[in-house]
């Protein structure tokens, strides 16, 4: 029951979930982009 | 302070530094925003006129300040770069335009999401969400104009100036919702009342600016020292430190 309504956010629960859903994505791919880019330039200085 | 600026300025120096100050913040970062999307989507009770919809207000908010945060950030460093010439200001710059414009496009798009299940629409043209559509745009300037210079030092001078040129457009979205009639709702906390809304509210926003303000300063430094490292290939201080 608790989950439910976790879940349907009192009817909102498309507009509140797909707003999370894309803060995260852009957000993770914010993160994920400046990572892999450090261990590249590192990856490639040490094979110098 | 000139010496405090150049010496935080040094490459060296400051790679050292951040090395230490980005795990912590990493952590920090971590923590709030775990306690803060507990807080905000389980513990914080609906809102009496919004119900559950008003949750968005955790993630909207702290990205709409960090969108007019990063931008002074931006327009403080290119102003260092053209005065001092400061690689570093540079650097800072260059690492903020993207997130930047990354918090601008969640504000945009997190606020449109609310707009239509309390103003029936996802967008409207007034002043509030207009200007934050300026500032995006600013940011998207910014990072084509310094880019595309072959030279990196007059390309850092060109965004620069578009960025201190572009800062006009802050205290307009700041006060466009008293400047303006709009739908936008005016601000939930301001300095100089108290908050009106209740601390059950309250905590979980602020939990979650921190997360947000941390998760800036954490990539912005990881950027930060993928830039020195670009910029001081040969030098010596460089090839210690990562070693053979």
């Amino acid at each position: 029951m608790l989950f439910e309504n976790f879940f349907s956010m009192g009817g909102y629960g498309i507009y509140v979930w797909s707003a999370y859903a894309i803060t995260f994505i852009v957000l993770i791919l914010n993160l994920f982009f400046t990572i892999k880019r450090e261990k590249k330039i590192l990856r490639n200085y040490k094979k110098k | 302070m000139y010496r405090w600026i150049q010496q935080f300025g040094s490459p060296k120096y400051f790679y050292d530094i951040s090395l230490v100050v980005s795990k912590w913040i990493g952590v920090i970062c971590l923590i709030c925003f775990i306690a803060g999307l507990y807080g905000g989507l389980v513990i914080a009770p609906p809102d009496y006129q919004q119900g559950d919809s008003y949750r968005i207000i955790y993630i909207h908010v702290p990205a709409s300040w960090m969108s007019l945060f990063v931008y002074m950030i931006l327009a403080i460093s290119g102003a260092i770069t053209l005065i001092w010439r400061i690689k570093i200001a540079d650097f800072v710059a260059r690492s903020s335009a993207i997130i930047g414009a990354s918090f601008t496009f969640l504000a945009l798009a997190t606020g449109a999401i609310w707009g239509k299940p309390m103003w029936g629409t996802y967008w409207v043209w007034d002043a509030r969400l207009t200007s934050e559509l300026i500032l995006l745009f600013l940011y998207l300037g910014y990072i084509a104009l310094q880019s595309s210079f072959e030279d990196r030092r007059v390309g850092a001078r060109a965004g620069a100036i578009l960025a201190l040129i572009g800062v006009i457009n802050i205290p307009i979205i700041h006060y466009s919702v008293e400047w303006w009639s709009t739908l936008h709702q005016g601000p939930t906390i301001s300095k100089l009342d108290a908050p009106s809304i209740h601390y059950s509210m309250l905590i979980p926003l602020l939990l979650m600016a921190i997360a947000y303000k941390t998760f800036y300063i954490y990539t912005l430094l990881i950027n930060i020292r993928s830039e020195i490292i670009e910029s001081e290939y040969n030098a010596t201080w460089v090839k210690k430190m990562i070693g053979d």
